[in-house]
């Protein structure tokens, strides 16, 4: 349908460079630049190296995405930008670049949430999203369960990780076991080799007085690495292939498990999972499974559409098109710890840049994990 | 033509728009927040347009600083100008931030530039004259520089916050230390500069920050035993 919105959307909250254009539901470009080779001697993203590849990146990205879409950006109905949360010089690459392109085309700007637009992304593969929604993002940044009732108004968290993001034990363990970074592809390669039940890993926050949906990983990256250095200081080898696969398999038991019980108690009929870790092939095989069981709906994009890129910005960009939100001002900050209670930051409601308003406060929310710890202006 | 001017390299967000066929500045906006870079880029450019009865696409030469600068407030105006240019098929035009410093002094003989680098150092550079650089800019430690430079008159926040170290004054002829000598960057002094080059044919700097350090970052040597031992 050619009155869709015709939306470009931006994304550089952590080491992609993300440019992906849709018209509605429907994926025209998804154009990516990543700098995860720079990252992976160092074990993990370092922000000032993502920012600096970030602004190499940026117009060669935008370019390559309007190629790939055969659109000419005079036709956009808007430009969208994730706001945050994710590395605050990374996060500012994007924002600067989405208001100028925006501002040049005389275009509406819509500055929006990265965990939103995971979610909304699914909608350039199964269609509308099901209202309310329940989403499980998992990746190197974020674990955690949202409620969605209107993904351009209404996100709600019922849970989330209370220490080391999924992705993140994965990157550890395979540090571990010395199979470099990024972790989870690699140890999912091994786990398919490998016995699930070999090994007991622990399932943290699954006792019966926990946070019924909140996520606990760092205790079971503790428990994995001590038993790898039981075996080694016994001189024994380590059955990385078991290791990995149970591991995994500890890991995607806790994430199903808790998301499936959140829909049962939310009577959530569809279950969304999106994030980096939701491209692991148990993780899929499982809630597959258990969704059947449970008589639930299961929504998993394909593996490109789940780490982060630049359609789930354009994806959830479309919608609020569509739904006439109140496009961003011109003076929209990127918003490294940006909650995802607020989908998309609204202007003052003119239209951007006329009514020029004051700082939105901080807020101190989850965020990405920074290697460097350090701030935005250090 | 039109030349849209912006700089954001030092802990002034500065945006001026310059008319060559009048050689005259038509609107500037100056703003020092070094924390709210990307916030007001954008909103300046556009009160600078505004003000001037103008729009982006009438501008013929989009002119960025390219720092040296902190590097997080630098690549704002970068990727701000580099956009706008590929929005709307604009040449973008790289200048030394430090040359716009100089260019606004209008000093006739020799001098150094200093701007705040953090982490106590000055990103700096020589200079013959208000248009001449000597060598490529750097960044030191105000103590590790050459007696030669210290030596030298120095204007910009640089000379400013070492005044320790900087030690010789741009005197005026009595003597005492010039006020209206530069300490911020400025878009409409940028802007002068370009066009001077431009109607010279002069080169300009490719859009590309000049960052001048390597990131920090440490390889980490193994990841950390658990076992108590
Ligand atoms: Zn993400």
């Amino acid at each position: 349908m050619a009155d869709e919105p015709l939306v470009l959307g931006i994304e550089t909250s952590c080491d992609e460079t993300g440019v992906g254009i849709v018209r509605g539901h429907t994926l025209l470009a998804d154009a990516i630049a990543s700098s995860v080779d720079e990252h992976a001697r160092f074990g993990g993203v370092v922000p000032e190296v993502a920012s600096r590849a970030h602004l190499e990146a940026m117009v060669p990205t935008i370019e390559r995405a309007l190629s790939e879409a055969r659109i000419s950006a005079r036709d956009l109905d808007g430009v969208a930008v994730t706001a945050g949360p994710g590395l605050a010089g990374a996060l500012l690459v994007g924002v600067s670049a989405a208001k100028a392109y925006a501002y040049a085309l005389g275009k509406p700007l819509y500055g929006v949430n990265h965990l939103a637009s995971h979610i909304c992304v699914d909608q350039l593969e199964h269609g509308a999203l099901p209202e309310p929604t329940m989403a499980l993002l998992v990746s190197g940044g974020h674990s955690s369960l949202l409620l969605a009732p209107d993904i351009t108004a209404d996100v709600r968290p019922l849970g989330s990780t209370i220490d080391d993001a999924a992705g993140e034990a994965f990157d550890k363990v395979a540090r571990v076991l010395n199979l470099g970074f990024p972790g989870g592809p690699v140890i999912d390669r091994y786990a398919r080799e490998g016995d699930p039940q070999a090994i007991a890993f622990p399932r943290g926050l699954t006792g019966p007085r926990d946070a019924p949906y909140d996520f606990s990983f760092s205790g079971l990256k503790t428990a994995v690495a001590r038993w790898i250095e039981a075996k080694r200081n016994a001189g024994e080898e380590v059955p990385v292939r078991d290791v990995s696969a149970s591991f995994q398999e500890a890991v995607t038991d806790v994430l199903t498990r808790k998301a499936i019980r959140a829909c049962k108690d939310e009577g959530v009929d569809h279950l969304m999972i999106g994030g980096g870790v939701a491209a692991n092939s148990r993780l899929r095989s499982m809630a597959e499974e258990r969704c059947a069981d449970a008589g639930i709906t299961l929504r998993v994009p394909r593996p490109k559409l789940c780490t982060d890129n630049g359609a789930m910005v354009a994806a959830l960009g479309a919608e609020m098109v569509a739904r006439r939100r109140a496009p961003s001002d011109w003076d929209l900050p990127a918003d490294s710890s940006l909650p995802v209670t607020e989908p998309h930051v609204p202007g003052s409601g003119g239209p951007a840049g006329e009514h020029v308003h004051g700082h939105a406060p901080g807020h101190s929310h989850d965020h990405v994990h920074e290697l460097s710890g350090k701030n935005l202006y250090s | 033509m039109l030349l849209l001017a912006l700089d954001t390299a030092t802990p002034a967000v500065t945006v001026a728009l310059y008319d060559t066929d009048g050689d005259r500045v038509l609107a500037a906006a100056d703003q020092v927040d070094a924390r709210r870079h990307g916030e007001l880029l954008l909103p300046s450019v556009d009160r600078v347009l505004r003000e001037a009865g103008r729009s982006l696409d009438e501008v013929g030469r989009l002119i960025v600083g390219v720092g040296p600068g902190p590097y997080t407030g630098l690549r704002v105006g970068l990727a701000t100008a580099e956009a706008f240019g590929a929005a709307l098929g604009t040449p973008v035009l790289g200048l030394c931030s430090l040359d716009g410093i100089a260019y606004a002094s209008g000093l006739e003989s020799p001098f150094v530039v200093a701007t705040d680098a953090r982490r106590k150092e000055v990103y700096w550079a020589r200079y013959a004259d208000a248009r001449t650089r000597l060598g490529d800019p750097a960044v030191d430690r105000p103590e590790d520089l050459p007696e030669d430079v210290v030596s030298m008159p120095a204007i910009g926040a640089g000379a400013r916050l070492y005044e320790g170290t900087f030690t010789a004054p741009c005197a005026a002829d009595g003597g005492e230390r010039r006020a209206d000598l530069p300490v911020d960057q400025s878009a409409a002094a940028l802007a002068c500069l370009a066009a001077q080059k431009l109607a010279k044919g002069e080169d300009f700097l490719p859009p590309r920050p000049l960052y001048l350090r390597r990131p920090d970052a440490r390889v980490p040597t193994n990841y950390k035993v658990v076992t108590p031992k």
